[in-house]
């Protein structure tokens, strides 16, 4: 943790990049201490969207609360009730029939190409290039299309429940599927030409914001964050859930520590969630998307039970303290934005401003996440 | 009144007229443009194909308030714009449009140009300086020093040009790119050149005329997603408009020159197409580098100030002075 | 040296094809749907706010057992009932839907076993008061049924 700034009696100012700034996507402060262009110090400031999940678990009902959870990363949504929806399962000990669980893997995946889609477009347009936004926003629309088809709406998913699923999906989203995966590729292969090999965008980040394994373990970071500095770790394999031992996929490792590794490995991050995607959509077994025998009031044991999950924006894990009755005596949800974007207060000293607010692009931060 | 100055003070409006028309509507087709690049229409509500929409923002720029902020330079904040729109419309006057169609032809026309364009990236400094403000301070910083970086490389290729045809004059440099695209400069098959190298000169220039408008991918001066809006960050309605304005003109005169110098000017490219007037070839011309500089602003990402100054300094520069070498010892030998 | 010239050399041909690119995409026929000119047509499990299913003599389903409003977390669903004389079930007279807390879970069509709640298609939702999205249920199944 670094020390509140205090202005010096040297020649620095401090640059306030303000809870409203484009470039932070969302509203998180950052106060700078420069020196001319270089960053001496910095202070990330957060709270400013601080909307007390944690108290209202205390306080809802376990089926109640199933909610909150897609309003925390409103980007990847399904991940995170995902997390929430095995621990509470693990605690009260309800079995959930294969085929939801496989529904659960396909909704998972292609919301965290949505994601990546996003946040593709908007770190790109932090860069100052502005028509791939669009590009991925257009491929995001194709995701988002299938699944309000099922689910009912776009982003905020209340999808899944304890025991299963909210409604089956039917043949018309296994044909969009199927078709989207195809053009996906085609996409990537187009984003590939016109931003990766870019020189611009190359000298943007190439050797830009050097970030070393020891920094990476020392806050707890995860997803590309840390893959980008060479740590190979992924819940979905090194803790493995659901049905992800029965899927083939690959893990994407760069070595480099910089800005271009943390993109490369979101950008083979999709194509591995294609990949994952195909291979479920034909392994689908049929049967009920819930359990028959899936209890309307939950209370779980008392005993502490924690569970992790692999989302698009790191390792966000639940824990669960439950005395036995129907709520819960805590419930504590770790963000993975939140050790992910400690790093930059120690990470920036002695970067330029654009720099800096590339490698911020590059941590994929999603402010109401940190807030809860 | 005699008739010459009757004709002077009827061009000079009348490059004005021009200057302010394309600054204007410049704006709907860059607007446009971009929305078809991202498969979206662009302005289409307001009158047909949305051609209404730039008097319309002109109506509404100037139907907000004036604010000056307080403890500013008033002086400097109010002479900023004004100052920026200034060699713009200036550097109309020395153009050639065709043979005949000129406001006032000067034997050192490139010169003024050049020496014009000197002038406007002080409206940059103006402009930062007196907004007290960080981010426009930084802002103005950096395109003051990207201004310099990039002025040399475009004088050093200006002078190639100058070294083959002998002369200043922008008529005369047009009239020595003979009658058909085998003649233009750019070419080196018949031109006076015979120099090989014309094709990355006209690159080199063409680099050089992005960076001086403060244009994508070098348009650091207003870095939209960093230092928000950057050096007009405290100009409201008018003053923004006359900035918006001076990048557009600004843009048709490094057009203007770029074609003068390199592609021919008035002449079509074959001569049995001479039934056209020149007019038209000049403006097509034009037309399509703008179209290239928007094209190019939709496509990529922005430089940072090292890689651009490293642009200059380091690449440009050494080829650009290469090639004044070469074409030098080229004219000696043929 | 060698390197100097063809990092110059394979920048210029990348940007080169990123501009091809655009170019194409250029000449792409547009994606956008000009709204409010046009309009989408929603899917069929599109969640808008809940509305009152009625059975053939136009009367709600609803027996108001008060499922649905135990089973909301944000506590928008008050209702009302009377019993009748000679009836055996309850009969609804107030259903009131406070839609500024609405979250649209579809916890409560989820809970109600009667077949009584679904979500509409309503998405041009707007005003200036609050007061207008409080709504009566029954007065806008009754309005359809006009």
């Amino acid at each position: 943790m670094s020390k509140p700034i205090q202005l010096g009696p040297d020649e620095t100012f401090v640059l306030n990049v303000g809870p409203q700034h484009p470039a932070t996507h969302g509203v998180l402060r950052v106060k700078m201490r420069m020196d001319g262009e270089y960053i001496v110090d910095s202070e990330t400031v957060i709270g400013y969207i601080h909307r007390m999940h944690e108290k209202m678990g205390e306080i809802k009902p376990y089926p109640q609360y199933l909610m909150n959870l897609s309003r925390m990363d409103y980007l990847g949504a399904v991940g995170y009730s995902h997390g929430h929806v095995l621990c509470v399962e693990k605690a009260a000990g309800i079995e959930v029939p294969e085929r939801a669980e496989y529904i659960r893997v396909i909704m998972v995946e292609l919301n965290r190409i949505a994601s990546h889609l996003f946040w593709f477009g908007a770190f790109v347009m932090d860069l100052g290039g502005f028509s791939p936004l669009m590009y991925a926003l257009q491929d995001r629309e194709h995701i988002l299309d299938m699944m309000e088809a099922v689910t009912g709406s776009r982003l905020t998913y209340c999808y899944f429940r304890f025991g299963g699923l909210y409604n089956d999906i039917d043949d018309q989203f296994i044909d969009a599927a199927r078709r989207f995966i195809p053009r996906m590729r085609k996409s990537l292969d187009k984003y590939d030409k016109l931003v990766t090999g870019n020189i611009i965008f190359r000298k943007r980040l190439e050797g830009n914001a050097f970030l070393s394994k020891e920094t990476c373990r020392k806050y707890g970071a995860s997803s590309a964050v840390a893959r980008g500095s060479g740590i190979n770790f992924d819940v979905r394999k090194n803790e493995p859930y659901s049905v992800y031992p029965e899927l083939d996929f690959e893990v994407p490792v760069f070595h480099e520590c910089d800005s271009l590794a943390r993109y490369n490995v979101r950008m083979a991050e999709i194509e591995q969630s294609l990949r994952i995607v195909e291979q479920a959509l034909d392994k689908l077994p049929d049967g009920l998307f819930m359990a028959e025998k899936a209890p309307k009031i939950i209370k779980p044991p008392a005993g502490d039970y924690y569970q992790a999950v692999e989302t698009a924006r790191g390792s966000f894990g639940v824990r669960l303290v439950s005395d036995g009755t129907k709520t819960p005596y805590r419930l504590k949800l770790r963000s993975p934005t939140y050790s992910n974007m400690h790093l930059f207060d120690e990470t920036c000293r002695g970067m330029m401003i654009m720099d800096a607010l590339a490698f911020m692009g590059s941590l994929d931060l999603v402010i109401p996440e940190i807030d809860r | 009144m005699s008739t010459t100055l009757l004709n002077v003070i009827f061009a000079v409006v009348a490059a004005i007229a021009f200057a302010a028309l394309n600054a204007a509507y410049l704006v709907w087709a860059e607007r446009r443009g971009a929305g078809r690049i991202q498969r979206r229409p662009g302005p289409n509500i307001n009158g047909p194909l949305g051609l209404l929409q730039p008097p319309i923002d002109g109506l509404k720029l100037m139907a907000k308030q004036l604010m000056i902020p307080g403890g500013t330079d008033k002086v400097l904040f109010i002479a900023a714009p004004v100052l920026s729109m200034f060699p713009a419309i200036m550097s109309f006057v020395t153009i050639p449009f065709s043979s005949t169609i000129v406001a006032r032809n000067m034997d050192v026309g490139l010169l003024m140009i050049f020496a014009f364009a000197s002038s406007g990236s002080m409206a940059l400094l103006f402009a930062g300086w007196s907004s007290r403000n960080k981010y426009a301070m930084m802002s103005a910083v950096r395109s003051v020093s990207q201004a310099v970086a990039y002025e040399i490389p475009m004088l050093i290729t200006a002078m190639t040009i100058v070294m083959m045809t002998g002369t200043m004059n922008l008529m005369e440099i047009v009239n020595q790119q003979g009658p058909s695209i085998l003649h233009w400069n750019i070419f080196p098959v018949f031109g006076n050149s015979h120099n090989l190298l014309m094709p990355f000169s006209f690159l080199i220039f063409f680099t050089c005329t992005l960076a001086e408008t403060n244009r994508a991918p070098f348009d650091l001066g207003e870095a939209e997603s960093e230092l928000v809006a950057g050096f007009h960050i405290e100009y409201g309605s008018m003053g923004f408009g006359l900035f918006f304005m001076a990048e557009y003109a600004n843009i048709v005169i490094g057009s203007c020159v770029t074609t003068i110098l390199f592609l021919g000017g008035w002449h079509p490219p074959l001569p049995f197409l001479g039934f056209i007037p020149g007019v038209i070839w000049f403006l097509l011309k034009i037309y399509m580098l703008i179209a290239t500089f928007i094209w190019i602003r939709w496509t990529f990402p922005r430089t940072t100030i090292y890689g651009l100054l490293n642009l200059s300094w380091k690449i440009l520069i050494p080829l650009s002075l290469f090639n004044l070498l070469f074409t030098a010892g080229l004219l000696k030998v043929f | 040296m060698g390197a100097y010239f063809s990092e110059i050399f394979k920048g210029l041909w990348s940007l080169f094809i990123g501009m091809s690119i655009t170019f194409r995409e250029f000449f792409k026929p547009v994606v956008t749907v000009p709204y409010p000119y046009e309009t989408l047509k929603m899917p069929e499990r599109y969640r808008g706010h809940v509305e009152l299913i009625e059975d053939e003599e136009g009367k709600p389903n609803c027996i108001v057992c008060m499922a649905c409003e135990r089973a909301c977390p944000s506590n928008c669903i008050s209702l009302d009932g009377e019993k009748p004389e000679g009836s055996k079930k309850k009969v609804l007279t107030k259903y009131r839907l406070d839609f500024t807390k609405c979250s649209l879970c579809g916890s409560c069509v989820e809970a109600c076993k009667f077949n009584a709640l679904t979500f509409s298609k309503e998405y041009n939702l707007a005003s200036t008061r609050k007061e207008d999205f409080y709504f009566d249920l029954l007065q806008r199944l009754e309005d359809r049924n006009k």
